[in-house]
Order: structure tokens, then C-alpha cells, then sequence
């Protein structure tokens, strides 16, 4: 024990120390900053988005502009930050500790993707000075093969960060077949492990069919081959298929981590052990299956066949099933509990709430000839940022303070904590539940300008967004404050029984643990009142 | 706004509203219930066992319960079910259209509709029957565009190269906004137009109107008229104001510097080329975004916008 008083922060010092770094747990850091970075910077474009859209008629940005802040909101959010969030900064972080490992199963690897990530981020920002860049995350063909070259940039930094996500990928995969600690069997592994391990296979199949039709598309720009451009032959609609059998799948990137978030804080702060473990880690799996599936939802106005749309219309309801249970169980584990609500409690907490309202919209979206009146407005909007923003945000949130003692050794502030949460919670829904409503009442996407009875929505929504936006930044000084002036962290301020907090120090030595653990319970076997 | 059954629905104006929105209303009571059962049990269960000492361990263990757990899976599923058949049932209706359908053909641009009607009219504006089915042949001339009236609860993409189809019965007299829902650039949010709803009568005076409107108009008229009904001034000024597009006042028979960095002087030729080709001379700061009008316009149609142009002096 007599080494252990050095943690991994303190291990070695300087800058080059950071930046030549193959330890996971500074990986993992670096992509906090920087996925944090990605968010603010795509949170800053929504609030412009919001601001103009204030009134109707043009505010203070003209067409051009907004459309080009509508794109780089999606594909920094999108690429840039939800896609990365969890599994590069939370999941580099605690996956080799929940499994007793001491790193990833391929460092050099991982500190690669991190590169690849920052210079798609580069790359994404440097369209910012190339021209106008629009078209939107989808990028669809054929108006983004029209030669502009801030769209083939942008294009290429996706393609670049797609990379990134396979090695993430690629590295979880078999950091958690070949790393496991003795004993730990696949039944005891934490749920958080089960839901990246899920998120890692869609993310080594998935992502390098978006990287061919991304390079597609950019020889379309360049070398005009003919296969999406109609003026060529080709066709506009096979973009669409090839882009949604990544990007549909890539929700689910999105997504099932923030489950494993989840289904680490609600036992934790129950000290339940979770109501059907397997049922969870098998519909984590079922969901990435029959994720891959489902792409042609995006399209039932598009112009696809009747048939093709009947069969992605049931398929998608079928992946509903699954989901509605996570959510069940989740509920059930509170069940006879002793609830704790500290901040990540009441961000899972919300997550609940959010995600519920998310997935049941997401049904209505299902029904095909409801989609035909909803489909691209903002019904559309608001149902993804329930579920990407109020599932995956609010998950990354739950975790980003559950762990923070663990990655810092610091706490944050409680009070300023639940201040933070509470506004946040207040914020999203006054934001996106007015374009519920607009949407249903026939409101498009992507306009700079709207008929003036839509107006008392988009009102209320900016509103909302300010709100949002001040608790968020709550959120990001009192965490930035406790490195500074927060109370030390101790080993397991949480009482929870996954490895990180029983056998890891806060913050963990370089090498994770000064002996191999060995695994000898489940990770959620709390004990039960005895009563006098 | 007399005819809305639901706050949060627009009107319903064609024969697919009514029973959409019923089904989604019943749909949207289920979800406020199972909302209202997760938020509920959430608060119960976290007000219940809340933890009142430090040390407080949970009451019991549960991990399972088959019952519950079949029951919960089960009935989300049959549930899900009969959304989807439900779905695809309406869907189906949507998609076929009866075949004494009124058959009108829409061309969607940057950033115009033009609606080709059987009887000859080619008009900006959407003009439609009172209580007759519509059958609209939507294709595209540049990018992808959508077709969307929420009164109607219709929306369908309109591809270039290709045909998609659409149809309604409009069931109330009216004017509704007719939107572009896929993003198509610039103008996107300003392809918005108004359906208007009339009487059999009514349309079949206008569309008669209209499909003799242009005879033995002067070729100046005729120019005037085309410029307007192609959706021309959503670009190109005649005024002088600055617009996507360069403006055409005081440009026929001057000079024009080019993108490319050469100068030719915008004569009957050059007016010609660049409605046919527009990408083929581009003028200096402007980006190449017309679509061609090759086929669109007769030698008549052509020599009047000619002769439009000169008199924009």
C-alpha cells in the first residue's frame, strides 16, 4: 500500500504527460473537456437558433446563417458530442475499473480515437471560415452535392469521427471478452458495461457503412460518379437508405449507454439490487439487433415503396418493447427501496420522466399514417431531444456527477447540485414541450421564418431554452469549482457495490489497483433491513 | 379555426383528417396514462422509501416477478400492435388514390411551386374542387423537396427524376398554408404558399380563365406572366433589389462580369443560354443555384421573357 498514495493525476506532471497519455482514466478526462467543449459550443449555436426564431421574419441573422447554425448545431451535437459523450469520457474512464483491468485492451489505440476525434472537431469548426455551410447533419442528396465546399468538409470531419467511434469500439469489445477480473463472469458484470459493450458491436458494424457513403458523397462533389445525383443517373433515395442504416443504428449509439448510466445510479441510490439484471443486459442487446433494422422510418414520405414502409413501421414497434421494459424494470427497482436523492439520483430521476415522454412519442411517430402528417416537423424535433437530450444528456449528466468523486476526487456541491437539476428539468421541458404542439399543429423544421400563429410556441420554447441554458451552466461553474475548494472524495461515497468504488481509491492509482480484484458478488447485491 | 376537434391539431379540411385525428387522440390519452402511471410511481415509490437514516437498507430484494414481467411486455405489445394496424390501414388509404381522382401535376424548384392543371392552366397558385378527390404528380427540378398541408394531414417528398403521387379530397371551403418540409435552402421557409378551397363552379371558371389567360397577350404581357407564374421573381429582381439571383432591371444589353472572370454582354443569346443552362456563365458573386427550364418553355413563352427584360430599363 505503500505506493497507492499517488493517484494517476499526480503520477507524472506537465502538459506533453496529458497529450502523450495512454492511461484510460486521462483519456477519458481529455474527452470530458472535450466533449464538454463540443457541447457548449453546440449548445451556444441552439440558443442563436432559438434567438432568432424569438419572432417570426428575420431577427438578426439572415437565412443563409441560420441555416448554417440548424447544421452545425446537428453535427457538432451529433458527431461531435452525444456520439462520443458517454462511451469516450465515462466509459474510457470506468469500463477497465469495473472490470478490474488496469486499461482498455489497446491504449496506443484509444488515445488514437481521442486524436481522430480532436481533429474532426478541427476539421468541423474550420468549415465555420470556408463559406456557408448548411444542408443539416443528414446532409442530403442531392442538395449537398451541389460543390460547396464547406459541406464536403464537413462531410469528411464526419467520416473522420466515424473512425473514432469504430476504434472506441473495437477497444470496448475486447477490453470486456479478454479483461474481465477473475470471477467476473458475464452475469456479473455491471449493466453499464453490458449497455457499452451493446453500444461498441453497433458501433464496430454501423459506423463504416456511414463512412463509405460519406466518401460517396464527397467523390460525388469532386468527381461527379453518378450515383446520388439525378442529373447523373443516380439516385437521391439510396443516400437516404445508406445514411439511416448507420444513423438509425447510431441513435442507438446514442442511447444505450445512458441505460447503463442509469441502471448504475438507481441501485446505487436505492441500494436495490435491480429488479431483472438479465432482462436488462439481453434488451440491450435485442435493442442494437432490431436497431439495425428499422432505418426506413426515417423515410415513409420519401417516396420508398408501401411495402418496404409497412415492414420498418412494425419493426419499429417491435423495438419499442424492449425499451418500455428497461423503463419498467428501472421503476420496479425502486420498489421497497431506501432512496437516496442526491444530484445523480435526481438526474436519473428525470431521465425516467423525460425518456418516457421521449419513447411514447417516438410510437406516435410509428404509426405511419400519423408520421405522413408529422414527419420533419417539430413533433420530430421535440421527440428527439427527449429522447437524445432528455435521455442521453440527462444520463451523461447523471453519470458525469455519480462519478465525478471517482474521476476527480472531489465533491461538487449538493445544494448547488439539486439548484442546477431543478432548473435544467424546468428548462427542457418549457423548451421542447410547445414544439410538441407546433409540430402537431403542422410547424416544418429548419425554417428561419414562420406564419405568425405558431408564434406563442416558438416564444415560449426560446424562453425555455434560456432557462435551459442557465441551468446547464449552473451545472458546469459548481463542478468547476469543486477541483478547486470541494470536499476530498472518500473511496465510496455512494455505498455502491461495483468495483470502481470498493476497490479503486478516489482518485484510482495509475494502474487502477495496487492487487487484482477478485470478483466474488454480483455488482448490485445490497442487503436487506433487518427488523429489531 | 371553428372546425378543430383537438386545440393541438390544425384544422380539417380534407377526407383523411377526421378519423387521423381521432385515432391519435385516443393514442394520445393511452400515452398521457402510461405518463401519468410511470410519473406516479416514480414519486410514490420515491417519497415512500425514502431514506430517513444514514444507514437505512432496503426493505426487500426483488428481482423478479414473471407475472408482472410477462404482463408488462405483453400488453405494450398488443398495444403496439394495434397502433401499427391501425397505421398501415390509413396509410394504404393514403396511397391509393380513386381513379376519377382530378389528376393536377406539381413542380417543385428553388424555391416555387408551379401546379400543371388538366384543363391546360399552369398556375403559381394550388386551386382545388370543393369535396373532389385530387390526385396530385409531384416531381422536382432540382433538389428534394416536400409537399405538406397540415389541414390536409398530407405530405409527400417531391424527387427529381422521378414521379411521386399524393391524394386528397378537400372537404371545406377555405385557404390553408401549403409548406415545404424538406430542406431545400435558402428560401426554404419561403415556399410557403395558400391552398384555396372553392366551389366545383368557382374552380372551373378559374381554371378556364387561367388556361386562356395567355392568349393574345403581347409578347411583353406574356413575359410579364411567365416571369411570375415560374416562380422567377423568388430570385431575380426587377427592381434592382438584391435577391439570390442577379437582378434583371437595366440588365439587357449591358455589360455583366462573370464568375470566371470574363464579361459578355447580356443579350437575347445570353438570356437564352442561361435560362436553358444557368450554370453555363454565372455572374460574378452569385452562387450557380437555377434550375434549368430546358422543355419548360415554348419559343413564344421564351420570346417574351426576351422582350420582358428589355423593358427593365
Amino acid at each position: 500500500m505503500s505506493t497507492s498514495n499517488i493517484n494517476y493525476l499526480q503520477e507524472k506532471k506537465g502538459l506533453l504527460s496529458w497529450l502523450f497519455t495512454v492511461d484510460h482514466k486521462r483519456i477519458g478526462l481529455m474527452y470530458l473537456g472535450g466533449v464538454t467543449l463540443a457541447f457548449l459550443l453546440g449548445g451556444i449555436f441552439a440558443l442563436l437558433i432559438r434567438l432568432e426564431l424569438f419572432s417570426p421574419g428575420s431577427q438578426f441573422v439572415q437565412p443563409d446563417r441560420y441555416n448554417s447554425l440548424f447544421t452545425l448545431h446537428g453535427v457538432i451535437m451529433v458527431f461531435l458530442f452525444i456520439i462520443p459523450a458517454i462511451p469516450g469520457a465515462l466509459g474510457n474512464f470506468i469500463l477497465p475499473i469495473q472490470l478490474g483491468a488496469s486499461d482498455v485492451a489497446f491504449p496506443k489505440l484509444n488515445l488514437t480515437s481521442f486524436y481522430l476525434w480532436f481533429i474532426g472537431l478541427c476539421i468541423a469548426l474550420a468549415t465555420l471560415i470556408m463559406g456557408n455551410l448548411d444542408g443539416g447533419w443528414t446532409f442530403y442528396a442531392p442538395y449537398t452535392i451541389s460543390g460547396n465546399k464547406a459541406v464536403v468538409w464537413a462531410v469528411f470531419a464526419a467520416f473522420i469521427l466515424g473512425f473514432s467511434s469504430i476504434l472506441t469500439g473495437l477497444n470496448f469489445v475486447v477490453t470486456v471478452h479478454k479483461l474481465r477480473a477473475p470471477g467476473q463472469s458475464w452475469f456479473k458484470l455491471p449493466l453499464f458495461i453490458w449497455a457499452l459493450y451493446a453500444t461498441a458491436l453497433v458501433q464496430v458494424i454501423a459506423t463504416p457503412v456511414v463512412g463509405i457513403t460519406l466518401v460517396l458523397l464527397i467523390m460525388e462533389n469532386i468527381l461527379k460518379i453518378g450515383i446520388f445525383d439525378p442529373a447523373l443517373g443516380g439516385d437521391p433515395v439510396l443516400f437516404q437508405h445508406f445514411f439511416w442504416f448507420y444513423s438509425h443504428p447510431a441513435v442507438y449509439i446514442m442511447i444505450l449507454p445512458a441505460f447503463g448510466v442509469i441502471s448504475e445510479i438507481i441501485p446505487t441510490f436505492s441500494r436495490r439490487n435491480i429488479f431483472g439484471y438479465k432482462i436488462i443486459a439481453f434488451s440491450s442487446v435485442a435493442i442494437a439487433v432490431i436497431g439495425f433494422l428499422v432505418w426506413g422510418h426515417h423515410m415513409f414520405v420519401s417516396g420508398q415503396s408501401t411495402v418496404a414502409s409497412t415492414a420498418f413501421a412494425f419493426l419499429t414497434f417491435l423495438v419499442g418493447v424492449p425499451t418500455a421494459i428497461k423503463v419498467f424494470n428501472w421503476l420496479a427497482t425502486l420498489y421497497k427501496g431506501s432512496i437516496e436523492l442526491k444530484t445523480p439520483m435526481l438526474y436519473a430521476l428525470i431521465f425516467l420522466f423525460l425518456f418516457t415522454i421521449g419513447g411514447l412519442t417516438g410510437i406516435t411517430l410509428g404509426i405511419l399514417s400519423v408520421d405522413v402528417h408529422l414527419h420533419d416537423t417539430y413533433f420530430v424535433v421535440a421527440h428527439f431531444h427527449y429522447v437524445m437530450m432528455g435521455g442521453t444528456v440527462m444520463g451523461f449528466l447523471a453519470g458525469v456527477h455519480y462519478w465525478w468523486p471517482k474521476m476527480t476526487g472531489r465533491m461538487y456541491s449538493e445544494t448547488w447540485g439539486k439548484i442546477g437539476a431543478f432548473t435544467v428539468f424546468a428548462g427542457f421541458n418549457l423548451t421542447f414541450m410547445p414544439q410538441f404542439i407546433m409540430g402537431t399543429l403542422g410547424m416544418p423544421r429548419r425554417y428561419n421564418d414562420y406564419v405568425p400563429e405558431y408564434e406563442i410556441f416558438h416564444k415560449l420554447s426560446s424562453i425555455g431554452a434560456g432557462i435551459l441554458g442557465i441551468g446547464l451552466f449552473i451545472a458546469l461553474f459548481y463542478l468547476i469549482a469543486s477541483l478547486f475548494n470541494g470536499k476530498k472524495a472518500e473511496q465510496n461515497p455512494w455505498g455502491s457495490k461495483t468495483l470502481e468504488w470498493e476497490e479503486a481509491a478516489s482518485p484510482p492509482v495509475t494502474h487502477n489497483f495496487t492487487t487484482q480484484p477478485v470478483i466474488t458478488h454480483g455488482p448490485y447485491e445490497y442487503g436487506v433491513e433487518v427488523k429489531a | 379555426m371553428t372546425n378543430k376537434l383537438f386545440f393541438w391539431m390544425p384544422e380539417q379540411a380534407s377526407n383523411f383528417a377526421e378519423s387521423l385525428d381521432f385515432g391519435l387522440g385516443v393514442y394520445f390519452v393511452i400515452a398521457a396514462l402510461v405518463l401519468a402511471g410511470v410519473t406516479f410511481t416514480l414519486v410514490l415509490f420515491t417519497s415512500k422509501y425514502l431514506r430517513r437514516h444514514p444507514d437505512q437498507l432496503a426493505k426487500a430484494q426483488i428481482t423478479h416477478n414473471t407475472k408482472l414481467e410477462i404482463l408488462w411486455s405483453v400488453i405494450p405489445l398488443l398495444v403496439f400492435m394495434g397502433l401499427f394496424a391501425w397505421g398501415v390501414k390509413g396509410f394504404i388509404h393514403m396511397r391509393v388514390a380513386p381513379n376519377d381522382a382530378l389528376p393536377i401535376n406539381v413542380v417543385a424548384q428553388k424555391w416555387s411551386w408551379t401546379f400543371i392543371y388538366p384543363e391546360g392552366a399552369s398556375e403559381p397558385e394550388l386551386v382545388l374542387p370543393l369535396n373532389k378527390p385530387v390526385k396530385l404528380i409531384m416531381t422536382s427540378r432540382d433538389v428534394i423537396h416536400s409537399f405538406y398541408i397540415p389541414a390536409f394531414r398530407v405530405k409527400q417528398d417531391a424527387l427529381p427524376n422521378r414521379y411521386t403521387t399524393l391524394w386528397f379530397t378537400p372537404t371545406k371551403i377555405g385557404t390553408y398554408n401549403l409548406f415545404c418540409a424538406e430542406y431545400c435552402g435558402t428560401q426554404h421557409s419561403g415556399m410557403i404558399r395558400k391552398v384555396k378551397v372553392v366551389e366545383e363552379s368557382e374552380y372551373i371558371a378559374w381554371v378556364t380563365e387561367k388556361a386562356n389567360s395567355t392568349a393574345g397577350l403581347s409578347p411583353v404581357d406574356l413575359g410579364k406572366s411567365v416571369f411570375g407564374k415560374k416562380g422567377c421573381a423568388a430570385c431575380h429582381s426587377v427592381d434592382g433589389a438584391a435577391g439570390i439571383g442577379p437582378t434583371l432591371k437595366g440588365r439587357f444589353e449591358h455589360k455583366v462580369a462573370l464568375a470566371n472572370g470574363s464579361e459578355v454582354i447580356a443579350d437575347a443569346e445570353y438570356i437564352r443560354e442561361s435560362i436553358m443552362e444557368p450554370n453555363a456563365k454565372i455572374v460574378k458573386g452569385f452562387a450557380g443555384a437555377m434550375p434549368s427550364y430546358k422543355g419548360q418553355l415554348s419559343d413564344t413563352e421564351m420570346d417574351g421573357l426576351i422582350a420582358y427584360f428589355q423593358t427593365l430599363k
